[in-house]
Order: C-alpha cells, then structure tokens, then sequence
C-alpha cells in the first residue's frame, strides 16, 4: 500500500495570541508501496506530528493524504487500518503477553468478528514472526525492553495493517540492543512487506535500515532520498550536518580565480563556481593524511581506534569545536610536529552558499 | 558500622515510638483488658469479676443491635454508591477541557465545610415543622407526592437522608483521588486503543479501571472503614440523642455508653469498642484479599 502525502500541512494555534505555530509545512510525498521510511529531524521538527498525521490520531488543518487510491483524510484512526508503535511501547501491563497482542483482535466487530481459537493462533503467528512466543503468558513488566518492543510491534501488526508506523522504536534502548533490534525491525518489515514509516531523531538508526529517509526541519521537509544520496549530496548545509558521525566539518571559506579557499590554504582546484564567499563542509573521511598537502591544521591529539585513526585538529577558519578527520590506521601521523597537513577527497568536500546555505554543485578542475 | 547504624535508627524512631506507645498501643491494651472487667467502675478504680459478660450484655442490648444495623446499612448503601459517583464525576471532569478546574473546585467544596454546618443545611432541606415543610417536601408536593418527615419520620425517610448526607460528605475526597488517578494514566494507552478501535466503554473497562484499581482499592478500603466509624454525621442531623431518633450508630453507642445520658459504662463502651474493631479488622481483610487477588490476575 503507498502512501501519498499532499500538502500536508498541521497548524497549531499560539496560546499566546501570535502567530500559529506550523508543525508540519506543505509536505508533499509518495511513499512507495512495501518500503521502509525514516523520518528523520531534531526534536520540534514535526517528524512525530507527521507520523500522528498519517495514523489519524492527529486531523491535518489542511492537505490530503492517501492510502493507495483512498482518500483517508477525514477518517478516523481506527478505520484508517494502520498499526502504530508507541516510544513508551504502551503495553496494557494488567494484560499478559498474548492478551496484549490479542487486544486489537478483540475489538473486530460484526463479520470480521473472530472466534477466540481464530484470536489465538493470529496472536501467536504474530509473537512468532517477532521471535517472543515463549513468553505469552508474561506480564510486560517481566519482560526486558527489546523483548517488550517486540510485543508492541506484534499488537500493531496482529490486525494486519495497511500501514505500520513506528515512533522512536529504540530510543528505548541500550546500544547493543538497538543495534539488534533495528536489524530486527527490518526483517520483519522485509518478511511482511508492510509500508513501514518510522520516526527518529538517530540518524544512523534511520540511515541503516531505511530505503529511504526523509530529512526535517522546523515542519518543512529538506531533502527526501536514499540514505547514500542524502549523505552525499545534502541539498544545504543543515541536512549536510545532520548526516554523518563524526559530524561533517565547516570552515568559512571563498572561491577566488576556480580556486577554494579556506583561509589562505588553496585547498582545492574547481571550476563551475563565480567568486564568493562559502561554506566549505569536508566529511571526515574526505581528508588524506599527505605532507605536503595544502589543507594546514594544527594538530591537537590523535586518536586510535583500531581500524582506523581520528586526527583532531583545529583551523582558525573552523566553524566547529575541532576538526575531525577519519585517516586509515596504516597512515602514521606525526605527533612530534604540532601542524598536520592534509590534501582534500573532492567528492567529500560540499561547498555551501553563504547566504541561502544550500550546496553549490562544482566541477573539479584537472 | 551496620551496628551503630542500627542503633542511630532506633532513635530517629524513639519519639515516635514513645508517642504511639502512650496514646494508641497503651490505651488500646487497656480498652481490651476493660472489655472483660464487669461492672468496673472508673471513679472508684473496682470491679465485680473477669468474663465475657460485658460482651453479652452489649450484644443482648437492643439499642447496640439497632446502631448494629443502622452502621450496616450506611456502610453497604453509600461505600458502592459514592465510589461509583465519584468515579463517574472523574471520569466527566477528566474528560472536558472548558471549566473544568471551576468545576474541581465545586465539587471539592465539601470537604473544607464543616460537618455541623452542613448538617444544619440538611436539616432545613428535609426537616418538616409547623410552618414549613422544608424545600425537599416542597419538590415532592410538585410532583404529586405527599410530604414526608424526613427528620422526625419514619425509619426509612431517615435513613435516606442520613445515607445522602454521608454521600455528599465523602465524595470530594474520593473525587479528588479519582481524577489524579485518571490523570496519571499514561496517554498512549488510549491512542494505542484507539488506533486499534476499542470502543469507548472498552476502553474504559479494560484499560481504565485497571489503571486506576489500586487506588479504587484504596477508596474501598477506607470508605468502608470511615463508614463502620460513622458518627458525627448523624449527631449533626439527628441531635445527641440518638437512641431515641432510633437512628444510632456503633460509635455513637460507645459513646453514649460512656458519656450518654446515664453514662458511665466504660466496660460496656470497651466491649461495644472492640467488636467494631473486629467487624472492622474482618472486612478490611477481606477487601485486601479481594484487591490482591484481582492484582495479580
């Protein structure tokens, strides 16, 4: 089932008499049938508002949403056919394990009523695709919380929903388990091939599993795409920010005669691109440990991590607490010398207009 | 260390221990050992002989029996019924937005009221004289009834008022305890219900009451016990002197026996004392029996 989002727009009014705050802003967006969606923002950026939206719980003040071919706008929640999964899990914890998942079944009314045998094996097919049905009879409050994340994501899907929408489902989490539990979530997706959207503020959580992800910002959507697209090419400087551990790294810089600069160091050779003044964003793996690079850093401290090795460093013209540069650990850095000089990987540095902040496609002069 | 710990507890618990030991676990002994002295007598410090007499003569007392019943019939008539209004007005006042702290505080006015002044107002209401037949009989006129004495009437007209009393005095606490109950209740649980399309009363018999059980144990346990001590409440409609409205109740009785008209009866008091404590001690247990098993269901 796709899902089509039409100028979706929800206002909320100001208690205060000023202007209504938007939370959601004109979001336009077909979500193709049997993909897994990341919705992914800081908080306040009207990714959960949009997730509300979709499922009913919240009315759009104006847009159109659709399931397939129908119009569900106006309908409520529970003849919307989604299955929703609460941050807090929202497990009855009067209720067993198998009652719970049980619990949206109950409610069937008139012919798709199910008789208690039908309500059991659905239920514990459900528990089953989830991996918990050795804990049906349980109480959630003796279960762990991956276990528990589990059986809310059996009561959504036990109904057999068009749609599966997750809030936050790991921020619950311990590392480890989030790790595990996101792989979880995706084959369970993969095997039952519901259009899954879910949201979260992790966007390395969003960008492992989803096909897609979408990127938000103060109820306005910036950049929608595959997670490799959105790294690579972000379409401005917040959406190039918030992609990327360690985070991507800004200097002031200007083009001058095809020449970047940052600082005095000509750091790379572009053409395509009239004299400004830019924003320069290098990922951290864009840096190439070289003696006589260009790109001049004072070198702060260096740190081995196995694999590979993180040069912090700084540069006057950093718009950042330190520069942080991922180098493979066959690369020795010098830590006698207090400089560390570097060459730049063009595919992986972005520059940014200045005024607007949106990235400034260029060609890399040979 | 674990030692001198210990010890340093004992003493933060000393005034308190003093204190209790004093006003509550010493006279509560004596009040026991009293219930089985005959015919003690306080001024002279004397009794006749040691037995079960006082008990038989309290149980044999048709006054004891008529509080005796009228207790019953006031705990079994409003604990159901003002838990169940008030979990009805929570439910209401969780459920509006507009007005709803004017009406919390309404419905919480009276318990800063004084039981005496509310008494008063209920006696104007319901109480027939020779000049006015009170507001009560005046709506009954209205509707083709004939008017009753509430006050000075029958037994059952009576009860009526007495048992409406306790309701509107107990309610706003129960109120007050519901709706931060229902308050407390996370949200999700009903967005969760109502993506899955659980209906209204669904919703609240499976998700709400449970939620919300404990503290409806809680209101259960103590509107009971708070019923069984009835008193006041009926001095304040009735008068002092009860055994004639025929409307007593089993402290009120204790406290007749030992201050009443004749007075003077502490052994009869001390018995009358510890077979409400009994009646107390076995439905209380009963309803934490009752609470626990349904908890861990």
């Amino acid at each position: 089932m796709k899902i089509v989002l039409e100028h979706l727009t929800k206002r909320y009014p100001n208690r205060d008499g000023g202007d209504d705050v938007i939370a959601v802003n004109d979001f336009t967006f077909e979500i193709p049938d049997g993909k897994l969606i990341g919705l992914l923002g800081p908080s306040g950026c009207g990714k959960s508002t949009t997730l509300n939206l979709i499922s009913g719980l919240e009315s759009a003040s104006s847009g159109k949403i659709y399931f397939g071919e129908s119009d569900v706008t106006s309908l409520p929640p529970e003849n919307r056919g989604v299955g929703l999964v609460f941050q807090s899990y929202a497990l009855y914890p009067h209720l067993t394990v198998l009652q719970n998942i049980m619990f949206p079944l109950e409610n069937f009314k008139g012919k798709d009523k199910l008789s208690k045998e039908e309500m059991v094996k659905r239920a514990t097919e459900a528990a089953r695709l989830v991996q918990i049905e050795q804990f049906l009879t349980r109480k959630p409050s003796q279960l762990s919380g991956g276990q528990q994340q589990r059986v809310a994501i059996a009561r959504a899907l036990v109904k057999m929903p068009r749609v599966l929408l997750l809030d936050e489902p790991l921020s619950n989490l311990d590392a480890r388990l989030r790790l595990q539990t996101r792989e979880e979530i995706r084959r369970i997706q993969r095997e039952t091939n519901i259009t899954t959207v879910f949201v979260t503020h992790d966007q390395e959580e969003a960008m492992s599993i989803s096909d897609m992800i979408v990127v938000m910002k103060l109820g306005i959507v910036q950049q929608i795409g595959k997670p490799q697209d959105v790294y690579d090419y972000p379409v401005n400087l917040f959406v190039a920010k918030f992609l990327g551990t360690p985070p991507i790294n800004v200097f002031e810089g200007r083009v001058q005669n095809n020449t970047l600069y940052i600082g005095d160091d000509a750091v790379l050779d572009i053409e395509g691109v009239e004299d400004k003044n830019v924003y320069v964003g290098i990922r951290s793996e864009g840096f190439i440990l070289d003696e006589n690079g260009p790109f001049i850093c004072k070198l702060t401290a260096v740190e081995v991590m196995g694999r590979d090795t993180s040069v912090v460093s700084t540069h006057k013209d950093m718009l950042v607490e330190s520069i942080r540069s991922i180098i493979s650990a066959e690369n020795k850095v010098d830590t006698s010398s207090d400089t560390v000089r570097f060459s730049l990987k063009p595919f992986k540095t972005i520059i940014f207009d200045h005024d607007t902040e949106e990235s400034i496609p260029y060609k890399v002069r040979k | 260390m674990l030692e001198k710990n210990n010890m340093k507890g004992w003493i933060y618990l000393l005034p308190a221990i003093v204190f209790l030991g004093i006003f509550m676990i010493y006279p509560l002994f004596d009040v026991f050992v009293y219930s089985f002295e005959e015919g003690y007598n306080s001024a002279s410090q004397t009794y006749f002989g040691v037995g079960m007499y006082n008990y038989s003569y309290v149980l044999h007392d048709p006054y004891f029996i008529q509080a005796l019943k009228n207790t019953f019939i006031l705990v079994i008539i409003t604990v159901p019924i003002s838990t169940l209004i008030a979990l009805l007005i929570s439910v209401g006042l969780n459920s509006i937005t507009k007005l709803k702290e004017l009406f919390q505080t309404v419905f919480f006015l009276p318990y800063v009221t004084n039981t005496l002044a509310v008494g008063l107002v209920f006696m104007i209401l319901f109480k027939k004289t020779a000049y006015s037949d009170g507001l009560i009989n005046m709506l009954i006129h209205l509707f083709g009834g004939n008017s009753v004495d509430f006050i000075d009437g029958p037994y059952w007209a009576k009860m009526f008022v007495l048992c409406f009393y306790t309701i509107w005095v107990v309610l706003p606490f129960k109120i007050l305890i519901l709706t931060s109950a229902l308050a407390s209740v996370n949200q999700d649980y009903y967005k969760a219900a109502k993506v899955d399309g659980t209906s209204r009363w669904r919703i609240f018999y499976k998700i709400t009451l449970p939620m919300i059980s404990p503290m409806l144990f809680y209101l259960i346990i103590t509107g009971f016990i708070g019923a069984f001590k009835a008193y006041s409440d009926a001095v304040a409609l009735f008068g002092t002197d009860l055994n004639a409205a025929g409307m007593n109740t089993i402290v009120g009785y204790v406290y007749d026996m030992l201050y009443g008209n004749g007075g003077g009866y502490p052994s009869f008091a001390s018995a009358a004392a510890l077979i409400l404590f009994a009646i107390v001690l076995t439905i209380t247990v009963i309803n934490l029996l009752i609470s626990n098993r349904s908890s861990t269901n």
